[in-house]
């Protein structure tokens, strides 16, 4: 490998959209020579088959063990060395383990080579996780506003209001008790199933 | 004692001490405010830890002394003040192997030579008939299982190296790759051989209490660095998790305990499998066989918690045996030095005596371990990879 060669990295990850957002990272910043591996079945021969540089994984994949193994298997021509045994880097350790990503180093590159690479993992990780976040935000949201619908209907039904009394009662009621409007909401749904 | 601890898991029943001290309020009661992490790989718990992301761990007995090595990973001493269980691992293989060696098998099926001979011979069969060498599954190279395996194949001829592959996998893995047919068996800790029986994919052919009369399994990790710092700490975590143990061995308190590590957030699988392993009433086999040992697993009983440094050089002895370590005086008193019994005798004010004594490894072949004498006592055995 010429030292302008872009290293091969390896992406080991269950999660497609994750994969994808940081193999489009780490193209944009050049690195083109990018394999993404989503079937945990056989790990190790097909790592050996695609024969990498560096290797990503997420923390959150059990299979983080199985790389393991790589370190002590004398047949595999190449070694791998963990991230970890470097303890000059102790910020960018943490924040890798902060933001859920490890990565090995494969005899022969560079360690001053691994840094730009982990660098991106570590933010398009952080950004993914900020995505979830925003979706699952997003998704609360919604189902708030299901159940918000479904309580106001009862007390249209029960109470002979409009809908609109129907949502300020609601509001005044949480802000009486200091609670969120999706959670008063919430427990007349639930009364309401136990007066039936 | 205020700031909160932080103390990671992997969910297997042998984590019970630490899950039972946390639940049953014995942590609270020592002033100790913790929080478990439930982890998903012994690689993340061992990093966590040795980043002082976790302030203590349920870990592997072998990840602890390879720490302290500096072996593969970054050094950093880890201390293990107590042994939260002893044993607790099997050894599943498919019915298609089982039947294999049980029609090769000269002896008893529960006495481990005769099973690793009839393997033996079953393995030069498939290499005779040109056939894929039979695949193993175990959980982490630094671990008990792993070397309990491997002293098991070797006693028998079969070299765990050359003769057939031994392959890490997650233990949440195995009993879908032994259906699978991408493994042949497996060594892995409760729940998963009882997982693999009660599935009909696997068969129970032996306890590892079967291989090694004690082995150290999991302990309770934690930096040096930091115990040295905290030993009020230390002694009190040391004293809420033996009064956990003792409260799991009493049998009136086993279906609580079994209840409690059923729960999703713990071990998460059904309580009655809990109860059967802390019983060490094994189902072995799919029609319904039972075996009971009362070696299976031990918390809290026979002095387990009590670190062994004799057991420690065991580990260490199988580390040098399989090429994972060189041997050296040094080496031996640094893996030696990762078991406290002074810290343990410390928390809970014993005199250090052994109240239990039969503390030695006890394994089925080979001669009695001399901790003093590692090369003498590895010199004995012919399969080795040992530079």
């Amino acid at each position: 490998m010429g030292a302008e060669a872009s290293p091969r990295i390896v992406i080991v990850d269950e999660s497609p959209i994750r994969a994808a957002i940081l193999q489009e990272g780490l193209r944009e910043a050049g690195f083109t020579d990018v394999v993404h591996i989503s079937e945990m079945q056989s790990l190790l021969s097909r790592i050996y088959a695609v024969d990498p540089d560096v290797i990503v994984i997420d923390l959150e994949n059990p299979s983080r063990d199985v790389l393991e193994q790589m370190f002590q298997v004398s047949r595999a021509v190449r070694r791998p060395t963990a991230m970890f045994v470097d303890q000059s880097d102790a910020a960018s350790i943490q924040a890798s383990v902060d933001a859920g990503v490890s990565a090995y180093i494969v005899d022969g590159l560079k360690k001053e080579r691994l840094k730009p690479i982990l660098d991106l993992c570590i933010s398009r990780f952080n950004a993914f996780s900020r995505l979830q976040d925003e979706l699952d935000r997003a998704k609360s949201a919604l189902e708030d506003r299901k159940v918000i619908d479904r309580a106001k209907g009862i007390l249209m039904k029960l109470k002979g209001l409009t809908e609109e009394e129907a949502y300020v009662l609601l509001r005044s009621t949480a802000m009486r008790e200091k609670k969120k409007i999706g959670e008063i909401a919430q427990s007349i749904l639930t009364a309401s199933e136990l007066l039936k | 004692m205020t700031r909160p601890l932080h103390i990671g898991f992997i969910p297997l029943i042998d984590a019970a001490a630490l899950i039972i001290a946390v639940d049953k309020g014995f942590a609270a009661a020592e002033g100790l405010d913790v929080t478990l992490v439930r982890e998903v790989s012994w690689s993340n718990v061992r990093d966590k830890l040795n980043i002082g992301l976790f302030d203590a761990a349920h870990l592997l007995a072998p990840v602890a002394i390879a720490s302290s090595l500096g072996l593969g990973h970054i050094k950093v001493p880890i201390v293990a003040p107590f042994n939260l269980g002893l044993n607790g691992n099997a050894i599943t293989v498919s019915p298609a192997l089982d039947a294999a060696i049980m029609a090769e098998i000269d002896g008893d099926r529960f006495d481990p030579m005769a099973t690793a001979l009839a393997l033996s011979r079953v393995v030069t069969a498939r290499r005779r008939s040109g056939a894929e060498p039979l695949t193993l599954g175990m959980t982490f190279p630094f671990s008990t299982h792993n070397y309990q395996l491997r002293f098991w194949l070797a006693a028998g001829g079969v070299d765990p190296d050359e003769d057939i592959r031994l392959v890490v996998l997650p233990p949440p893995y195995m009993v879908d790759s032994l259906a699978g047919g991408q493994i042949d068996g497996f060594c892995v800790g409760a729940p998963w051989n009882s997982i693999a029986v009660d599935r009909g994919v696997g068969q129970i052919l032996h306890f590892v209490s079967d291989i090694l009369v004690r082995a150290a399994e999991k302990v309770l990790a934690i930096r040096q660095s930091w115990a040295e710092k905290n030993p009020q700490h230390v002694a009190a975590l040391v004293r809420a998790a033996s009064r956990a143990a003792e409260f799991i061995e009493q049998p009136q308190n086993r279906t609580e305990v079994a209840r409690i590590m059923a729960r999703p957030e713990y071990v998460g699988v059904d309580a009655d499998v809990i109860l059967r392993t802390l019983e060490g009433r094994l189902k072995i086999s799919a029609d319904g066989t039972i075996r009971g040992s009362s070696r299976y697993l031990l918390v809290g009983r026979e002095d387990a918690p009590r670190p062994d440094r004799v057991q420690a050089a065991w580990l260490y002895a199988q580390m040098v045996r399989w090429g994972q370590a060189s041997i050296s005086p040094e080496s031996l008193m640094t893996a030696k030095a990762v078991f406290r019994p002074d810290l343990y005798d410390a928390a809970l004010g014993r005199d250090g005596t052994r109240i239990h004594e039969s503390h030695a490894v006890g394994a089925f072949a080979g001669p009695a371990f001399d901790a003093d004498d590692i090369a003498g006592h590895l010199a004995a055995f012919r399969i080795g990879r040992k530079s």
